[in-house]
């Protein structure tokens, strides 16, 4: 989120397409519900079903799933056309004025450069103009048929409202009410913001589905506001902290990025990334980079990283593609190429698509270890269920190790939510039976593969061996260690830039945040972004002073928030280029004339003047990027792909399946369908009543929600006979469940590209373990193919077929 | 500390009353709040209250958990009672039907209590001890990792990396676990590494 939970309460206009927060998300929903009662904001949905969010919305519409991106350009298309555009903030917080190269081009559904063989882009070309000064060119009148705004324009010509209403089945009229209530926000005065979550980011075009919503945010200057912003709604209790932390294939601690081999050295690895300003006094932050990285290095392996030794640049392993997500990695294993595996508190063979594939992989792993606090159907995946896992025990070589480890109420440390605040939490409770904290069980497997190497030498021992380990009780860390480890430390004096004779932080003692990182050795940090939470001042973490002075929800007294305790991010842009809020009454910082100053911590250099540095310092252009340059796969414009599987055609070039830069192994394109052969359109999603697979284990979440069910609307289940509560099978190219069929009023078929298009939704709770009835999930159906960008893989629209059946065997 | 000390004498000594009333107000008839107000002294006055966060979706809702014992004094604790947190800016005190059901999650029948191995082929788990296990897997993966590690690829860069063995982190880890467990793979060399944030 660029803002936070608390701060919904100052929308206007809460948009939720891509998510249905009123479920999955109830208690941070409720400052939606707030914003509705006490400031008159009004509520939109925009949704396949008939959510429980849609059921308080003033507005709902339907669209089929995999069309966001067709209604969005439609209702960027149409701010353009009706001038609901925010333009000061347009021309001097965008990139709507800098100017294009002529190679970059884009006809029938694809740009310039492509290769359809490797299903990939040469994207030199999606750059800007740069002139004899060394920066881009621009041009404030927006008159240059080449400047970003212009190439916009022309690009989204063609999402006019018919053809909105002909891909994603929303009726014309619902179309334009949408477009008008967010138009309406392009006034300095009003916000809307955006919330979002899996239904937008589980599709091969997931991140366009993201930036498409970004833009128009742009456009309505809705972004760096009270109110306002794109605000994915995350899933988990930290999936926010472990993105932070990168437990990701291809990142290192705070997004820094994982070396790739033709980095071969620390300056080729530096050199690209130390971002020269494109625009004059830009602040371009990552000009830090070095400063980060090597703190990095040093929190990682202290004195044996030094200068001499490039910081021990060797020690990270390099990158031989460009990552190692779980669709890559679960195809070599499915390929014999991976032996053994580790799940920390992940179910893959519910979680992961394709099942099939998902256990035949497994099946030929030589080991399997699981760390979690319950039974999970993967560390059973061995065992045979009838219809729900139908397995041949017997046959599957893997050797299993499930290891019990504690869960929240018995451990320590801090979560980072959707907003970014990391909040401390401490133990409740002794862990059951044997039950041990993580910390410990990856301290001790540390431990013994360290004293391995010690005693027998082997492989590269030296990163294992000089690992740096300073823990009062190495056996099991503790949490405050290991947030100071994180936060950083001055391994040297450090001495105040401007008056070299005063030391600002002694050699030994915390830093106080990551401005005091440097690139020459005298720092150490494991994730700089998280510098500041724990420093001298103590565990920042753990504050809980819950007054909010503004009366906005600012709640900066409140934990801690990444970067900096800083609450809304880009929130520079709030205010105008004299630095006066848009907004009075949504103040966050305001420039008095020397410096910035406000509710919040400011999202740029305190003494930067308004007039002459952009709000966006983490880009080198200082402003946000409508062109995305080179830095989407599939372009630096969002285009409406259809779904690998769609039951109608690409609208735009029938030639192209799925998203034209998406990376789909062989195996898996052979075992995609048609929609002669799958003619109903699926989609997954999450019940309020559960939490993915985990309270399947809880007496009181199956007592709410039983069993396993699919959901179709009153006219397929009459088109196919389907009584309610029947028994009906649902399967497709990769797969095939058993379910009881819920008929609903909630999702009613739509009509696109002339065509009836009936919608089959699959909730994902069920298994074979656990206290709950036997069920599955539609990862037995859905196709192995991610998004182009992030690899989150296609869940939300597949292509199944549908008929009576007989009860499953085996529950 | 002094001030949760005294908060909790406070409410030891008003609390009662105070709840009492309340409960007679949302129509309890005179025994049922008798019995209410009871349980509420006993909830405050003779459990351990620690701060958590719930563990499910990242709104990340405030938490209270009552024990019976205290694991500030070395005792061990027993979880009694969860309820949301008055005090938290984003819940306030409310939680939804995942949250309001977390003491069923604490206590399922499904909590794992041993570290069990299945044998290849085998139907069944066995449990095994914590020493031997941790054993056994740091001997796999010395194993594995002497085979498979690469210094050095095709073109006799220095690559260092170890692409037979993956690890998943867990997005309910706290950010201090994930940041261990970053030390720990990495520095064995694995690429293979992600969590479910794309997932």
């Amino acid at each position: 989120m660029t803002n936070s939970w608390t701060d919904i309460r100052n929308t206007d206009l809460a948009v939720v397409m891509g998510g249905n927060a009123a479920e999955a998300h109830p208690c941070g929903f409720k400052w939606v519900v707030e914003a509705k009662a006490h400031r008159g904001a009004r509520l939109m949905v925009i949704d396949p079903r008939y959510t429980r969010t849609a059921s308080v919305a003033d507005v709902y519409m339907p669209i089929r799933q995999g069309t966001d991106i067709a209604f969005l350009l439609g209702v960027i298309k149409y701010c353009i056309d009706n001038n609901q555009v925010q333009w000061e903030y347009v021309k001097n917080f965008t990139n709507a004025t800098l100017i294009v190269k002529e190679g970059f081009s884009y006809q029938d559904g694809l740009f310039n450069g492509y290769d359809e063989q490797a299903r990939k882009y040469d994207t030199s070309e999606w750059d800007y103009e740069i002139g004899p000064d060394g920066f881009a060119k621009v041009d404030m009148t927006l008159q240059d048929p080449r400047c970003v705004w212009n190439l916009l324009k022309e690009h989204v010509a063609m999402y006019t409202p018919e053809f909105v209403e002909r891909v994603c089945g929303t009726p014309k009229e619902k179309f334009l009410l949408a477009a008008r209530m967010m138009g309406e926000t392009s006034s300095p005065t009003k916000a809307m913001t955006s919330m979002y979550a899996l239904g937008w980011t589980q599709h091969s075009k997931g991140s366009q589905n993201i930036r498409s919503m970004a833009m128009l945010q742009l456009i309505l200057g809705n972004i760096g506001i009270r109110g306002g912003g794109m605000n994915a709604l995350r899933g988990h209790s930290n999936i926010q902290g472990l993105t932070d932390v990168g437990l990701m294939s291809e990142l290192m601690p705070g997004y820094l990025n994982m070396p790739h081999e033709n980095e071969v050295d620390i300056k080729t690895y530096l050199s690209t990334r130390q971002f020269k300003p494109l625009r004059p006094n830009q602040t371009s932050y990552w000009q830090n980079y070095p400063k980060f990285f090597v703190s990095l290095q040093k929190a990682l392996w202290g004195p044996v990283a030094t200068k001499e030794n490039d910081w021990a640049y060797d020690y990270i392993p390099k990158l031989d593609k460009p990552m190692y997500d779980v669709l890559q990695t679960f195809e070599l294993m499915h390929q014999g190429k991976i032996t053994g595996y580790f799940c920390q508190g992940f179910n893959p063979i519910m979680a992961f698509p394709n099942r099939g594939k998902i256990t035949a992989s497994l099946s030929k792993l030589k080991w399997l270890v699981i760390m979690d606090p319950l039974e999970t159907d993967t560390s059973r995946f061995w065992e045979n269920h009838g219809d729900f896992n139908d397995v041949d025990t017997a046959s599957i070589q893997t050797e299993v190790i499930q290891l019990p480890t504690t869960c929240f109420a018995e451990e320590e440390g801090s979560l980072s939510n959707s907003g970014r605040w990391l909040q401390w939490h401490w133990p409740g409770g002794s862990p059951p039976g044997e039950a041990k904290h993580d910390n410990w069980i990856m301290g001790q497997i540390f431990l013994r593969l360290r004293e391995l190497y010690r005693k027998e030498g082997g492989a590269y021992p030296d990163p294992i061996l000089n690992l740096a380990w300073d823990y009062a009780n190495p056996h099991e860390p503790k949490a405050e260690e290991l947030a100071k480890e994180m936060n950083g430390k001055a391994l040297a004096d450090l001495h105040d830039p401007k008056d070299k004779s005063k030391v600002v932080t002694k050699a030994g003692q915390l830093v106080l945040n990551f401005s005091q990182l440097a690139d020459d050795g005298t720092t150490s940090s494991g994730c700089w972004i998280y510098s500041g939470c724990f420093n001298e001042a103590g565990n920042n973490m753990a504050r809980r002073d819950n007054a909010d002075p503004s009366g906005l929800g600012t709640y900066a007294g409140w934990t801690w928030a990444w970067p900096l305790n800083r609450r809304i991010i880009y929130n520079r842009a709030s205010a105008d280029m004299q630095g006066k809020p848009w907004d009075p009454s949504r103040k966050i910082i305001e420039w008095d004339g020397s410096k910035w100053a406000g509710d919040d911590v400011p999202d740029i250099a305190p003494t930067a003047k308004p007039e002459e540095v952009g709000p966006f310092i983490m880009n080198a252009e200082g402003s946000a990027r409508l062109f995305a340059r080179g830095m989407m796969k599939e372009g630096p414009f969002p285009v409406h792909y259809e779904p690998f599987e769609s039951p109608v055609p690409n609208p735009i070039n029938p030639k192209i399946r799925g998203n034209p830069a998406a990376r789909i192994f062989p195996g898996d394109l052979a075992q995609l369908g048609a929609s002669e052969e799958f003619p109903y359109a699926a989609t997954s999603y999450r019940l309020t009543e559960h939490f993915h697979y985990w309270t399947k284990h809880n007496r009181v979440n199956n007592v709410l929600q039983p069993q396993f069910f699919v959901e179709i609307s009153e006219q397929l289940a009459q088109e196919k006979n389907i009584p309610l509560g029947g028994w009906v099978r649902v399967w497709s190219k990769r797969g095939s469940v058993k379910a009881k069929a819920v008929v609903t009023k909630r999702i009613k078929p739509m009509i696109c590209d002339g065509k009836t298009v009936h919608v089959v939704g699959i909730p994902l709770h069920w298994g074979f373990t656990g206290f709950a009835h036997k069920g599955f999930g539609p990862n037995s159906l859905t196709p192995f193919v991610g998004d182009a960008n992030s690899q989150t893989p296609e869940f939300k629209a597949f292509l199944v077929n549908i008929e009576n059946t007989t009860p499953p065997e085996g529950n | 500390m002094n001030i949760e000390v005294s908060r909790r004498g406070l409410l030891k000594v008003a609390g009662v009353g105070a709840a009492g009333t309340a409960l007679g107000a949302l129509g309890f008839g005179a025994a049922e709040a008798a019995t209410a107000a009871h349980v509420r002294a006993f909830k405050l006055a003779r459990t351990t209250e620690a701060r958590n966060t719930c563990c499910y979706c990242a709104v990340a809702c405030g938490i209270i958990i009552y024990s019976k014992g205290d694991l500030r004094k070395g005792e061990t604790a027993e979880i009694t009672h969860i309820e949301g947190d008055a005090d938290h800016p984003t819940n306030r005190g409310t939680l939804c039907p995942k949250g309001a059901a977390l003491k069923d999650f604490v206590h399922s029948p499904d909590r794992l209590l041993y570290p069990k191995i299945r044998k290849p082929g085998s139907s069944k788990f066995e449990r095994v001890s914590w020493d031997d296990v941790l054993d056994r897997i740091a001997r796999l993966m010395k194993d594995e990792r002497d085979k498979q590690f690469v210094t050095k690829n095709a073109q006799g860069v220095t690559v260092n990396r170890w692409t037979s063995v993956g690890f998943l982190g867990a997005s309910a880890c706290t950010n201090e676990t994930a940041w261990l467990t970053w030390k720990v793979v990495r520095s064995a060399g694995i690429l293979a590494f992600d969590n479910q944030a794309r997932v």
